[in-house]
């Protein structure tokens, strides 16, 4: 096959991903808005006998739910071929500019989900998970698409491969874990206020989602260590210097100084809750800032977004 | 942690030891850790010197006063500012503070057995009882000894203990921080960094004076250059016809490591410098150099050789400056280079393609006084032309000479040049190792989980279970639940 055929099928996998996910999302979301009432199991305030908490019954929607997930791996898997016939199109791999970038972002952040679905119950989080890729997939084609083209020399590194793969896995992860412990802050507040919302229901108690947010950051920080640190062991082979604080470079360092600290603050000074769900955000939004704003209005040796 | 009585010893031996103990304290280290993410963030957003001098120079001449306060804040040095080695060095003098203790005592702990069994199990996270047929004790201390569990036996009860690799993993961790702060530190003090454009087939001796820009580390001396000197042989790039892309540059050296070794050729590649010891030579970047002849009125050559010009996009188009300071008047040339000759109704003459497939000189001749002798640093690629006058304008093919009133001159041909950056850091082999280590000292550390079991059967007969999972490490109930079903399948 010729590398256009090959990057013309990459498009197409990459459309019919989206489309795949749009189903997904309507599935989810069908799930959650025709789940029946229940009221034998509500909770009323004993004092006051007002309503506190109106249950819905999830089961009349379970297949839907299934099926919503059936899409999501099926998404999973034509991104994931779009991403290949996208790498093999423009011999190498395929994380050259900021448009392939958002595609395997999308990649690895639908794939943490599929992961930590197989050992958690988080299929509540098909929603949010579903209309995330769409919008990244979204602005991916209409705004950041570039031609499939070889790479320039200096990023023709092995270190380039390994760099920017654990990059994006641990980015995928680290935003997941944020989604969760938005959720977190999100579903507290409700629960102050009162009762949860219906597509609340579905969603675990706090402390689940709490933890849950906290093994995920432990279970990528040491990827993203090693992430930072293959980046520099690239610097070194590319440039000279291993570290030369360049903005791409200092942010990740702050993204991982920020979740160190969060990682203290939970391990050794007991924070729980609400407090190291906003430390989480705060650690996940440097990596965002890092993702976004210094790959497009950022200067240094790391502007390869092609925009 | 313990409470600190806040009635401070007296004297100075006292306020230095209350500085100490807060300083190693954990939350001087958290604030410390979010204080140094934090300092990061300005470098990123303001320009830096060591990276980008040219934007910093823009911000002193669109705004004077307020570039000279920034700069006294080290707004523009970031990195190298006292304020923020205060913070690194605050949060590492904690870190050893904190570290090197706790590792000595984990030393000592690591070849301690389990504690006692507690009196009150039912406490515990976790606890089961039942009436037991009185093996339970020595089936468990199998179990626990085909799970490696450390055990601890008593009359009647029996403690396990597992999990001290994460102790052993977390203080690797932090060990390792400090080791590649040493490896930093190393690199500051003794690091060399130089730059030099090299023409292919010129020989480039590793000697201070032939470096267009050197910088060393505080205590690096020039007798610690290493005495290597290499032949820049052949350059070779080659580029997509399609995107003009470049894909490719190959470089091809001969090497003498020491005076009197024997050359041997090597290949410099842009992701694979060529390096001796902790010293390494890359290929930084590469351009034209178009060999001109400039003879005078009488037809003596006042200048020969490759001039190096300064690349201005992907497609080469290059700027330079040819000066000839030994005629009187003085005389220099303002020129471009273009490699592939093309017109652009706006920018007029460019290059069209990075490869010289085409080649073309394009000269403005100017004389008068070329502002060398007023001792302010004159870029090379550029001719102060205030006190000059033009004299002719004219563009040259390979072969052509330009007669203008003064002399000729002669483009002959076009070389390339390299540019090979010279770096020696002896400390980046300590900052990669302690990389390594606080991987692995993480990752034992964090998916090692701890916790204690302990057994006990009483008088008549009573089994007794309970754990206890440090930091509330999850899975603690099922392995419990399978110690009690091997505990109860053990009964006769
Ligand atoms: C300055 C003094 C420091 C002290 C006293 C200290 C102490 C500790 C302690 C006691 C733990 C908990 C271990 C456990 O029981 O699981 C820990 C965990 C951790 N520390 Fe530090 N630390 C310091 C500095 C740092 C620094 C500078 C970093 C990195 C920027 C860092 C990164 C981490 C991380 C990522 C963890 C969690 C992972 C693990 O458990 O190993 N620490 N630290």
């Amino acid at each position: 096959m010729t590398h256009t055929s090959l990057a013309y099928l990459s498009n197409n996998f990459i459309y019919s991903a989206m489309a795949v996910y749009t189903l997904a999302f309507f599935a989810h979301a069908y799930e959650t808005a025709f789940a029946v009432r229940a009221p034998q199991s509500d909770v009323v305030d004993p004092a006051h006998g007002n309503l506190l908490v109106k249950t819905f019954d999830f089961k009349r929607t379970e297949r839907a739910a299934r099926i919503a997930t059936a899409f999501m791996i099926l998404g999973f898997l034509l991104l994931f071929a779009g991403a290949v016939a996208r790498g093999l199109s423009a011999g190498r791999v395929p994380w050259g500019n900021m448009y392939e970038f958002s595609i395997t972002g999308a990649l690895a952040f639908s794939g943490a989900y599929l992961f930590a679905l197989r050992k958690y119950d988080l299929r509540w989080l098909g929603l949010l998970v579903s209309i995330s890729v769409l919008l990244t997939l979204g602005t991916a084609v209409a705004v950041l698409y570039r031609p499939s083209a070889p790479l320039v020399p200096a990023l023709k590194s092995t270190w380039l491969v390994i760099h920017v793969s654990a990059a994006i896995i641990s980015g995928g992860v680290f935003l997941l874990s944020n989604v969760i412990a938005a959720a977190y802050l999100y579903l507290d507040s409700m629960e102050q206020k009162g009762a949860r919302n219906r597509w609340a229901q579905r969603l675990p108690s706090l402390e689940v989602l709490d933890q849950l947010s906290y093994r995920l950051v432990a279970f990528v920080f040491p990827l993203w260590t090693f992430s930072v640190i293959a980046g520099a062991i690239w610097a070194e082979h590319a440039w000279g210097k291993y570290w030369g604080w360049d903005p791409k470079e200092t942010w990740a360092f702050i993204t991982w100084v920020a979740y160190a600290a969060y990682l203290h603050a939970r391990v050794t000074v007991g924070w729980r809750g609400r407090k190291a769900a906003w430390l989480c955000l705060l650690a996940g939004s440097t990596f965002l800032f890092n993702y976004v704003y210094i790959n497009i209005w950022g200067t240094g040796k790391h502007t390869y977004s092609g925009l | 942690m313990s409470e600190v009585t806040n009635v401070p010893e007296v004297g100075l031996k006292g306020l230095l030891r209350f500085v100490w103990r807060q300083l190693t304290s954990m939350r001087t280290a958290l604030i410390l850790l979010l204080l140094l993410g934090v300092a990061s963030i300005p470098g990123s957003l303001i320009p830096q010197r060591a990276q980008n001098p040219m934007k910093v120079r823009e911000y002193f001449a669109s705004d004077p006063t307020i570039a000279s306060w920034m700069d006294r804040l080290s707004l523009f040095d970031v990195y190298g500012s006292s304020w923020f080695s205060a913070i690194y060095i605050l949060l590492f003098i904690s870190l050893i503070g904190c570290v090197l203790p706790r590792s000595l005592e984990h030393l000592r702990a690591a070849r301690a057995l389990p504690p006692l069994t507690p009196r009150n199990l039912h406490r515990m996270d976790f606890h089961q009882m039942w009436i037991g047929s009185g093996e339970e004790l020595s089936v468990a201390k199998s179990w626990f000894g085909k799970k490696r569990f450390r055990i601890r036996d008593f009359e009647g009860a029996m403690s396990a203990e597992k999990g001290y690799l994460r102790e052993s993993g977390n203080l690797l961790f932090h060990l390792a921080l400090i080791l590649i702060l040493i490896g930093v530190s190393l690199g500051a003090l003794f690091s060399m960094n130089g730059e030099a454009i090299v023409n292919v087939g010129e020989r480039f001796i590793n000697t201070p004076t032939t470096y267009d820009d050197l910088s060393y580390g505080r205590l690096f001396r020039d007798s610690s250059l290493p005495p290597f000197s290499l032949t820049v042989d052949d350059f070779k790039a080659t580029y997509n016809p399609a995107t003009s892309a470049p894909e490719d540059y190959t470089l091809k050296v001969s090497v003498i490591e020491k005076p009197g070794a024997k050359p041997v050729s090597r290949i410099i590649k842009v992701n694979s410098p060529l390096g001796f010891g902790s010293t390494n030579v890359y290929l930084q970047a590469n351009g034209y150099s178009p060999v001109v002849t400039v003879k005078n009125k009488e037809g003596e050559i006042v200048l020969q050789g490759p001039i190096p010009f300064l690349p201005q996009d992907s497609n080469m188009t290059s700027i330079g400056a040819i000066k000839v300071p030994d005629t009187s008047p003085q005389l220099g040339f303002v020129a471009s280079f273009l490699p592939t000759a093309a017109r652009d109704k706006v920018r007029g003459g460019i290059s069209s393609y990075p490869a010289a497939l085409d080649p073309r000189l394009l000269l403005s001749v100017w004389k008068g006084d070329l502002g060398l002798d007023r001792g302010i640093p004159q870029s090379v690629y550029r001719i102060d032309t205030s006190k000059m006058q033009k004299i002719g304008l004219k563009a040259l093919k390979v072969g052509d000479t330009f007669t203008y009133a003064d002399g000729s001159i002669r483009f002959d041909g076009v070389e390339q040049w390299v540019n090979l950056q010279v770096v020696k850091d002896p400390g980046k082999g300590y900052a990669l190792f302690g990389g390594i280590l606080a991987i692995l000292g993480l990752l034992a550390s964090l998916f090692t989980r701890r916790r204690r079991i302990w057994v006990r059967v009483n008088s008549e007969g009573t089994v007794e279970v309970a754990g206890l999972a440090k930091s509330g490490a999850p899975g603690l109930a099922e392995e419990i639940d399978q110690l009690i079903t091997d505990l109860r399948r053990a009964n006769p």
